[in-house]
């Protein structure tokens, strides 16, 4: 469903990125007296009118439930569902639709993984490889289920406030008993962008499993998994100007086709005894119950909006605010910045003097700019770093340069207010 | 410069928040309790000097944000020399002003907080101390965390 504005827009042009504002109805608005300014696109993004009006569609016109309808309506609603599969897999140049599983989101993804494959698969003494640097979503899970087993958690090691990984020591950790490596793409909290490819390219040929968490990435960059060689990848629609509740885990066709059911219930059983159960093939093995078929579709206009634009194109203007926002925080006396100094994300973590996040986020609101304070679900993270929490500006394709640059008299203005 | 926030940020909690009192370790207190707030990540030690019913001292440690901060420091000005029972109507006092901001009788230099209940995300912040003197007068050994009952 390519949108009237996106077709003007395709990669190639100079793309007017303040304009692209226009499609975004939420950012016309006034928060405590100042223009809203939305720097918390890595918590959630904002949706453009082509996926408000997608979902607005569906309910209006399509809306029944999907599969095993004759009726018009349920063709019509399987047809929108399946059709958002199809597009995922283009969008991440997977080999098939069958290797696409809905999900809630990024953390159901890793939980399916974890109980699906990790039940029959990790043993008693295998290590679970993760990087020091995980979102809880792609950590607690792996706790589970090396408590259900009695596997071995492993980290990789970052390099202090820079927060990239310790790329000298991988072979250390890549050791003969590590049977999954499981690694975010991009950091939430550092703005890292991880060398996945290099990673899963190195532990598949020792035969190691792996998944990459692509909740940060896969709306702000091109993302082939043929390319980055992973066996799952996890992503959230909400991340990337779609709906809360709709997640999609891709896993590689060979290894889902292995993997159990991860919860039981309709829509996953080819037939039901009353003492057994036979099930689908994948996905549908792993998408019991009525799926969020709206939240499919949304998605759906979403990856159609980005591509629109043009997932270089993003990418590009992504580093340029992530690169002018570490630049600028760094002119100011007394910011303590986190990440890498180059080739990072637009995501930039601060410490302003010795005045706590949350004080920073609330003067910083005032002024309406929405920003985040505390350990954005990386506690053992923040500890690594020695702090209890940092604030976080993260951008998106609709956020400017203007915008840093007025965010940045608010630092000051921060500073001053409480005399430091 | 921030004229609209003077109802959170009030000059006496800038002041206690830059100057907290009674910011200090007690290596011979009678009790003591921790208080955690896993949102913030602020971590505050209370430690409670009792001579019978009466805190004789009180002094705290930690860090967190500014209305925690003053939140604790303005506390162990007010409940130094109090019984256990005014203690308990003070919370009770503060806990009712900082959701709701009604002040109840008199709450001496706390009424500095009543704005606070204008901002949900922070009551906890300035309610934290008042759930650690509770803790440590107790006697609870387990450390009290702001997510642990509603407040």
């Amino acid at each position: 469903m390519m949108t009237a504005s996106t077709v003007n827009r395709l990669p190639g042009k100079e793309i007017d990125w303040a304009a692209l504002r226009a499609d975004f109805p939420i950012l016309d608005q006034k928060v405590n007296g100042h223009p809203l300014v939305y720097f918390d696109n890595a918590a959630t993004s904002q949706k453009p009118r082509a996926v408000i009006n997608a979902l607005d569609h569906y309910y209006e016109r399509d809306n029944a439930n999907v599969h095993r309808g004759i009726h018009e309506l349920s063709n019509r609603a399987t047809a929108g569902f399946e059709g958002a599969r199809a597009r995922a897999a283009a969008f991440l140049n997977a080999r098939a639709a069958e290797e696409i599983v809905f999900t809630r989101g990024t953390t159901e993804g890793i939980n399916l993984v974890a109980a699906a494959w990790g039940n029959r698969h990790i043993k008693a003494g295998d290590v679970i490889l993760l990087t020091e640097m995980e979102h809880h979503s792609n950590l607690v899970p792996w706790q589970l289920l090396a408590e259900r087993t009695g596997a071995k958690l492993a980290f990789l090691p970052i390099t202090g406030d820079i927060g990239q990984l310790d790329l000298n020591r991988v072979d250390e950790f890549l050791t003969r008993d590590v049977k999954l490596l499981a690694m975010v793409h991009i950091s939430n909290s550092l703005g890292t962008i991880n060398p996945v490819s290099e990673l899963c390219d190195r532990a598949r040929k020792l035969g190691i499993t792996t998944l990459v968490d692509a909740a940060q990435s896969v709306g702000h960059r091109p993302l082939d998994v043929q390319e980055i060689g992973c066996d799952f990848l996890a992503f959230s629609g909400h991340k990337m100007c779609g709906p809360t509740g709709i997640g999609v885990l891709y896993g590689r066709g060979e290894v889902l086709e292995r993997m159990p059911p991860y919860q039981g219930g309709g829509e996953m059983i080819l037939s039901v005894e009353y003492q057994r159960s036979t099930w689908k093939q994948p996905p549908h093995r792993f998408e019991a119950g009525t799926p969020d078929i709206a939240g499919a579709i949304g998605l759906h206009a979403a990856m159609d909006y980005l591509d629109g634009i043009g997932r270089e194109n993003i990418a590009r203007h992504d580093m340029e605010l992530g690169a002018h926002a570490y630049a600028t925080l760094a002119g100011l006396q007394g910011i303590r910045l986190f990440g890498p100094h180059v080739g990072r994300a637009g995501i930039v973590s601060f410490l302003v003097k010795d005045i706590h996040a949350h004080d920073v986020v609330e003067l910083a609101n005032r002024r309406g700019i929405a920003l985040r304070g505390g350990h954005h679900c990386t506690q053992p993270l923040m500890r690594k770093l020695g702090v209890e929490s940092t604030s976080r500006a993260s951008f998106y394709f609709y956020n400017t340069t203007d915008e840093i640059d007025g965010f940045a008299e608010v630092i000051r203005d921060i500073m001053k207010f409480f005399g430091r | 410069m921030f004229d609209d926030l003077s109802d959170l940020y009030q000059e006496v909690i800038l002041d206690h928040c830059k100057h907290p009192r009674n910011f200090r370790e007690m290596t011979a207190a009678t009790c003591s309790a921790q208080g955690h707030n896993p949102l913030c990540g602020d971590q505050l030690k209370l430690y409670l000097t009792l001579d019978g019913d009466r805190i004789r001292d009180v002094s705290f440690v930690g860090s967190g944000c500014c209305i925690s901060k003053a939140s604790a420091s303005l506390l162990t000005e007010c409940v130094k020399g109090k019984t256990r029972a005014e203690v308990g109507k003070t919370f009770d006092q503060v806990r009712e002003m900082v959701t709701t901001g009604k002040i109840e009788g008199d709450v001496g230099r706390l009424a500095v907080f009543a704005g606070v209940h204008k901002y949900p995300a922070r009551v906890k912040c300035a309610i934290l101390a008042w759930h650690a003197l509770a803790a440590a007068l107790n006697g609870q050994g387990q450390p009290v965390s702001t997510e642990s009952e509603d407040i």
